[in-house]
């Protein structure tokens, strides 16, 4: 009994902390979100309920943006999620050379959202950018393009860029989920007649579900909060093709109004708590 | 067809790099002219430029405080929460767990806010201790979920002959715990040098004196000052990533056990 009190002694110091300075705050957003308090008057009103169904019933930002945030995740999830399956297939067996490219795909992960940011705005830049350069150098110019300057495009190719950050780490996981496939379901398989195809089909896809379901988790929730990658390609504030829910919080925020920008916060909880549940009903019945 | 596929992905990998650091040596007009080209005269202006103006040293020195006060903090905190899950019986231990997984649950842009004001109250706003402090409670609960992961594995008997000999928790934790644990320790310290180093949320929340910047906004600054001055900016990735490059470089293994163990976890 006495070594239980010295254990959870162990855990005051994190609790307090964790407990003064981020729990404690998540509660208070609560009532932040029932005022229209702009972050620095010393007085403000009590709106009760106003803010929060603003946000919900009649705000044209708000619902743009989770527009986006919604176009953006799903863009995200399917193309990181058969990228990187391709390319964990392509790369599972070792050898030097799977090595070397599997750090090389893993190699912008490291980087920060803002680098990435920095990169991919010179790719797409209209006038002197990448794409269009190599584009016209093979004399694909009737393809060349605003990219982010296209407002009703522009989220997907934001999309591609935070593909191209993070399919690596997915590939990861995905060759962790590939290296625990008995060999002998291959056999069995190869000797029932089974091509390269079959082989994915029938063996690696159903084997690799449990690795699928975490990457679809890990993708849609992270890019349903991004936010340093959009703020670094758009600009702050973004334009309204490229404004996410966490962009469009800050923005709030920064425009003085705290208690709606609050409000704002408790939606956005609501819909990740949406997004992890949704994601977990499919990947049970994935797994039934 | 596993070959081209390859080489395509290589190619998208490699030359969007290439060309950012190849431009760092170029003027704008030649980055425009030829993105692909070598330098033809290699110039160090822009690095000049960025070191001299941007106030880079004392940016760098910031970013390496926030990382060498924050990542040791929270490994610190956090591997004595893990301890603690794992030695508690049954219910007591789930309770802390469960207070910590509430943290994942809940994405700091939704807590920045009341954040903000908390820490503007108690003046911890446009300091480095303030951030140092806001890193700590945002990613512990990622910390304690890998360390406890790993700790919960460690049997018992581990501990008995210690006990035995009369050792209490803290030796317990000191001279068996954190030992054994290394190789998880070193995975959470990897997830959490790339999380805290790569920040922007927060400096952009919490600091508005150009002293205190941190290197992901001096970076973002950037692109207010020099707009389409693409050499500068490239100047400045490079500036930013070499650190991050040179250690994945150096402990790629590591690296991946460190950001996938935050991801699977995370």
């Amino acid at each position: 009994m006495k070594s239980r009190l010295q254990l959870l002694l162990f855990a005051v110091p994190a609790l307090a902390l964790y407990g003064g300075f981020f729990l404690l705050p998540a509660v208070q957003g609560l009532r932040y979100a029932t005022t229209d308090w702009d972050g620095y008057s010393p007085s403000f009103t009590d709106v009760g309920l106003a803010n929060l169904t603003d946000v919900v019933s009649n705000d044209d930002l708000f619902r743009n943006a989770l527009t986006n945030n919604l176009e953006f995740l799903l863009a995200v999830v399917i193309g990181q999620t058969a990228l990187a399956l391709l390319l964990a297939v392509l790369l599972a067996a070792r050898s030097r050379a799977s090595t070397t490219l599997r750090a090389l795909f893993f190699l912008p992960t490291v980087l920060s959202s803002v680098s990435v940011a920095f990169i991919w705005k010179f790719v797409y830049d209209p006038n002197f950018g990448l794409a269009n350069n190599l584009l016209g150098a093979v004399g694909l110019d009737r393809f060349q393009s605003a990219y982010l300057g296209e407002e009703s495009t522009a989220i997907f190719w934001v999309a591609v860029a935070q593909v191209w950050f993070h399919a690596g780490q997915m590939m990861v996981i995905y060759i962790a989920g590939i290296n625990q496939i008995p060999e002998e379901l291959y056999e069995a398989a190869r000797t029932d007649g089974a091509n390269r195809w079959q082989q994915f089909r029938h063996v690696t896809w159903p084997m690799v579900a449990p690795a699928t379901a975490l990457v679809i988790a890990y993708t849609s929730l992270q890019s349903f909060k991004a936010f340093d990658l959009i703020l670094g390609l758009a600009g702050n504030p973004p334009r309204s093709g490229l404004d996410v829910l966490s962009t469009r919080i800050y923005t709030t925020f920064a425009n003085g109004q705290l208690g709606y920008a609050a409000a704002e916060s408790v939606v956005f909880m609501v819909a990740i708590a949406a997004v992890t549940f949704l994601q977990n009903r499919a990947a049970r019945m994935a797994h039934g | 067809m596993r070959r081209a596929v390859l080489a395509v992905y290589t190619l998208l990998i490699v030359v969007p790099l290439v060309v950012i650091v190849g431009g760092t040596f170029k003027t704008t007009p030649e980055l425009f002219a030829s993105p692909f080209g070598l330098p033809a005269d290699p110039t160090l202006d822009n690095y000049v430029t960025v070191l001299a103006d941007q106030d880079m040293p004392r940016v760098l020195g910031n970013s390496l405080t926030v990382v060498a006060f924050s990542v040791p903090m929270t490994l610190f905190l956090g591997s004595l929460v893990a301890f603690a899950v794992a030695r508690l019986p049954r219910w007591p231990s789930r309770i802390l767990f469960g207070i910590f997984a509430i943290g994942l649950a809940i994405p700091a842009q939704a807590v920045m806010i009341p954040q903000y004001v908390q820490f503007d109250r108690l003046g911890l706003r446009n300091s480095l201790s303030g951030l140092i402090l806001v890193n700590i409670v945002v990613t512990l609960p990622v910390a304690v979920f890998i360390l406890a992961g790993f700790m919960r594995t460690l049997p018992a008997e581990l501990y008995e002959a210690a006990e035995l000999d009369g050792a209490g928790p803290w030796a317990c934790y000191r001279r068996i715990a954190v030992p054994v644990s290394y190789p998880s320790l070193a995975a959470t310290a990897i997830f959490l040098i790339v999380m805290h180093w790569n920040d922007l949320l927060y400096p952009l929340l919490f600091i508005d004196d150009p002293g205190k910047r941190t290197l992901p906004l001096a970076l973002l600054d950037f692109q207010g000052e020099y707009l389409t001055e693409y050499p500068l900016l490239f100047t400045g990735v490079v500036i930013a990533s070499l650190p991050m490059v040179l250690a994945y470089a150096l402990l790629q293994r590591h690296f991946v056990a460190g950001i996938t163990a935050g991801a699977v976890k995370g």
